[in-house]
């Protein structure tokens, strides 16, 4: 016993001296369970709410790992750090609530067809008086779902060939200045287009819900909620069959490994490119639609706002492993949600991209290290 | 390759060098000075206008080539993949302001703060020394990051600072008796004028109010000229601070300092295997860029009156990062080049544009796009979508910088005036010229010869 309690002792002199940054991380880390534990045990955070911000955070990390995927998949087949890829997000988002609106609101049947097609740019039409929502109007939310993520496909394949392709044999840091570029242009034209105006875009008293009793009180779950799960676990678990059923799997692994070996062996590299920006810009797309739907406003800056964590998930989760990605995911998004225990609300966000700088300081091939694409 | 003799250290004409590339620079300026004003004309502008528009063409010129000054510092002569550069802004900027706002004593009214009261010159020195260190605790663990990685952690972090300062728990706090604080999502208000202190330090200020009356009355500014004027000294003050970064900028680059920081830029092993202590080198590079983009922020907001943390979002940064592109990373010109299109043709230039088509063109407001898509499906008739182009001018710009840097990465990532391998020798690398020798070496030996050794390499 003694000998243990001495033995642990000087590993934690031994972490202490050698990575002193990893050992305050660990030290934080305990005194911060800790201090949850004892708040639930003394009452000061009842565990229901704890729960709704468990809730809430896996939301939010299913997003995250959704969106994330194609960075991360992009990220180590072609090399660079993709900073356009959440207006990629808004795009989807924006050209799936423009279907869902024209679906809802009958083709201009029930407003101006101009205004649909702008999602309602100035309040001409709102989505509440459309009644858009997964049990009101599933239909049109079905037909936006599918519009979001072939558009943002659509779109990314186009720029790849206007923007990135040409450039392709550069470094990375090139591309990662030219997406940036991209990024702008993608952002401030949808705003060009749609407006600067955040707008509500769902129904939100319309969205059936249950209370789901949790100890000393209840965690409500709506509708929307359910479908951003069954959406994100439909998703991710038909890209893992994907991946590991077909060709193209291992193929992407190659690329991500040596991309100059995978062509000599035979691996045509323009077409699992594609195959990348395909799967990432089509996840990505549904994402965006699907975090609108949950979140139920929808505006031009949503992407941009929502990539930091995105990165940070991806990073968390090792650069190019998918399964990564979806588990940076939810930590991340459970780190935003539950933080607020301990810091002001304000600061949550602040919070994720602490998480992620202090893993890339500490661990910066990230959880899942060395396992590229699968 | 004229271009890149111009900084060449090898000429030993550092004197007659500086003279021609001040030469070139006041020439640009100039030249966007003259474009200004005949679009003044154009708009019918009076003298009151054309010297607001000039001062204002003259502020944003001279902090956006500091920023890109400083900026070269980090990624044109160390490598280091600086995005967070706002974030650096607003510490040195922030700093200023709650050491030297008006001290409170006693409990502020709901949303005002108060600051140390101390003067103005100390609270700049210490906004410039908080943005460095703060570079410093950035740069200790981060450095030994990639260049990807260390470009999140940086934009990572001056999103965290911006989110620091809206959190509405510091938004007021008392530290011995002073109640200070960073005032949250309202922001600070600047009770301090940095015009009239510089004044005020020389013993000028009244010699000051009475000029404003003289020129003001000689150039027929009108009733009030003194703001005006105001604006037009404010912007030959950063002027001068701008030659002050150029002349630093241009010294520490051609310093042994500077050669070791371009060596890590090309190759931080073989520096290191020669000896060089390089993450040393690189945190003093990023605490010393730190410091001027502080400096550069406080410069750029202490005379707007207030301060919201909404001003300090990513998108300065990535100004910042065009001028940079478009002037030529790893040239201290290049920089200032990049800093004056940018602000003249990106920045200034679309609303100016609009400025003048709106002047000139008397047509009813477009709201939607789908207004003004709608004509020219229906009727072929493109005049409201121009007009809805040319009232939405501000986002439609940030779009076109945009496509500018993706032009600018396919076309020219060189950027104007970039020659990133310009010699790292104080002296020249030439053979020394050996009778019946064959070919390669030159007997002139010119410092054009000397670059085109180093380019080819």
């Amino acid at each position: 016993m003694g000998t243990a309690i001495t033995d642990t002792y000087e590993k934690g002199q031994k972490l202490l001296a050698t990575d002193p940054i990893r050992a305050v991380v660990v030290v934080v880390a305990v005194v911060l369970f800790l201090d949850l534990g004892w708040q639930l045990a003394s009452g000061q955070t009842p565990i229901s709410e704890l729960g709704v911000l468990v809730k809430d955070g896996l939301m939010r990390g299913l997003f995250f790992g959704l969106a994330g995927i194609g960075l991360s998949m992009t990220y180590s087949i072609l090399n660079f750090a993709n900073f356009s890829h959440g207006d990629l997000v808004t795009s989807g988002a924006f050209a799936g609530m423009m279907a869902t609106y024209v679906v809802a609101g009958g083709f201009g049947a029930e407003a101006n067809l101009g205004s649909l097609l702008l999602v309602g740019a100035g309040g001409s039409v709102f989505g509440a008086s459309l009644g858009i929502g997964v049990a009101t109007s599933p239909l049109a939310v079905l037909v936006g779902v599918l519009v979001a993520g072939v558009s943002a496909i659509g779109l990314a394949l186009a720029i790849d060939r206007l923007a990135y392709r040409p450039i392709r044999d550069r470094s990375g840091i090139a591309l990662l200045i030219t997406s940036i570029g991209v990024a702008f242009a993608l952002r401030y034209l949808i705003q060009f287009i749609f407006g600067p105006g955040r707008r509500g875009v769902t129904a939100s008293g319309d969205v059936p819900s249950i209370a789901v009793p949790l100890v000393d009180g209840t965690v409500s779950v709506n509708l929307h909620e359910i479908s951003l799960v069954v959406v994100a676990v439909v998703l991710m678990g038909g890209l893992h069959l994907l991946l590991q059923r077909t060709k193209l799997g291992k193929a992407m692994r190659a690329m991500a490994d040596n991309e100059d070996l995978a062509r000599v062996t035979g691996i045509p590299t323009e077409r699992v490119i594609r195959s990348t920006w395909i799967i990432g810009a089509g996840l990505a797309g549904v994402a965006g639609y699907m975090f609108v739907i949950w979140n139920g406003t929808l505006h031009w800056f949503q992407g941009w706002v929502l990539l930091l964590p995105v990165f940070a998930a991806v990073i968390l989760g090792g650069i190019g492993s998918i399964y990564g990605a979806i588990v940076g995911g939810l930590v991340i998004g459970l780190a935003m949600s539950v933080s607020v225990v301990w810091i002001p609300t304000g600061l949550s966000r602040a919070a994720a991209f602490v998480v992620m700088i202090v893993m890339l300081l500490v661990r910066p091939e990230g959880i899942f290290s060395g396992r590229s694409t699968a | 390759m004229s271009d890149a003799t111009a900084d060449d250290p090898n000429t030993g004409l550092s004197g007659a060098i500086w003279g021609q590339d001040a030469v070139k620079l006041t020439a640009l300026v100039a030249g966007l000075f003259a474009l200004y004003l005949i679009g003044g004309t154009l708009l019918e502008y009076g003298v009151r206008q054309q010297v607001n528009s000039i001062a204002q063409l003259l502020f944003y010129i001279a902090v956006f080539a500091m920023l890109a000054l400083a900026l070269n510092l980090h990624w044109g002569y160390t490598g280091l993949f600086n995005i967070g550069v706002i974030g650096f802004m607003a510490i040195g900027i922030y700093t200023t302001a709650i050491l030297s706002k008006g001290a409170m004593v006693t409990e502020p009214a709901a949303g005002s703060t108060g600051g140390f009261g101390l003067p103005l010159w100390l609270g700049i020195i210490g906004g410039v020394i908080a943005a460095a260190v703060f570079g410093g605790l950035v740069a200790l663990p981060a450095l030994r990051l990639r260049a990807d990685y260390f470009a999140i952690v940086t934009i990572g972090l001056s999103e965290i600072v911006r989110f620091t300062l809206l959190e509405s728990s510091f938004q007021s706090i008392a530290i011995a008796g002073y109640y200070t604080g960073l005032g949250g999502g309202s922001g600070l208000i600047l009770d301090f004028d940095p015009t009239d202190q510089f004044l005020a330090f020389f013993g000028l200020s009244e010699t000051y109010v009475a000029a404003t009356e003289s020129i003001g009355t000689r150039l027929g500014l009108g009733s009030n000229p003194a703001p005006v004027l105001d604006g037009l000294l404010y912007g030959l003050l950063l002027l001068v601070f701008l030659i002050g970064f150029y002349m630093t900028l241009q010294r520490i680059g051609n310093s042994p300092f500077g050669r070791v920081l371009k060596a890590i830029r090309e190759d931080e092993e073989a520096t290191r295997s020669l000896g060089k202590d390089t993450s040393g080198f690189k945190i003093k590079a990023f605490m010393i860029g730190c410091g001027l983009m502080g400096l550069a922020g406080i410069l750029f907001y202490a005379e707007q009156g207030a301060i919201t943390p909404d001003a300090f979002r990513p998108r300065i940064t990535f100004f910042v990062w065009i001028a940079l592109i478009i002037g030529g990373a790893g040239s201290n010109t290049g920089s200032v080049v990049g800093g004056a299109v940018f602000a003249a043709f990106l920045f200034r230039g679309p609303l100016f544009v609009k400025n003048i088509v709106q002047e000139t063109i008397e047509v009813d407001a477009v709201d939607t796009f789908g207004q003004a898509v709608a004509p020219i499906v229906g009727s072929a008739n493109p005049v409201p979508f121009f007009v809805y182009t040319i009232d939405n001018m501000q986002q439609l710009q940030l779009a076109i910088m945009g496509v500018v840097l993706i032009y600018l990465m396919h076309n020219r990532p060189e950027g104007i005036l970039g020659h990133r391998k310009e010699a790292a020798s104080p002296i020249g690398l030439e053979r020394p010229s050996i009778s019946g020798s064959i070919g390669t070496t030159s007997s002139d030996g010119d410092s054009t010869e000397t670059d085109e050794v180093t380019t080819d390499e």
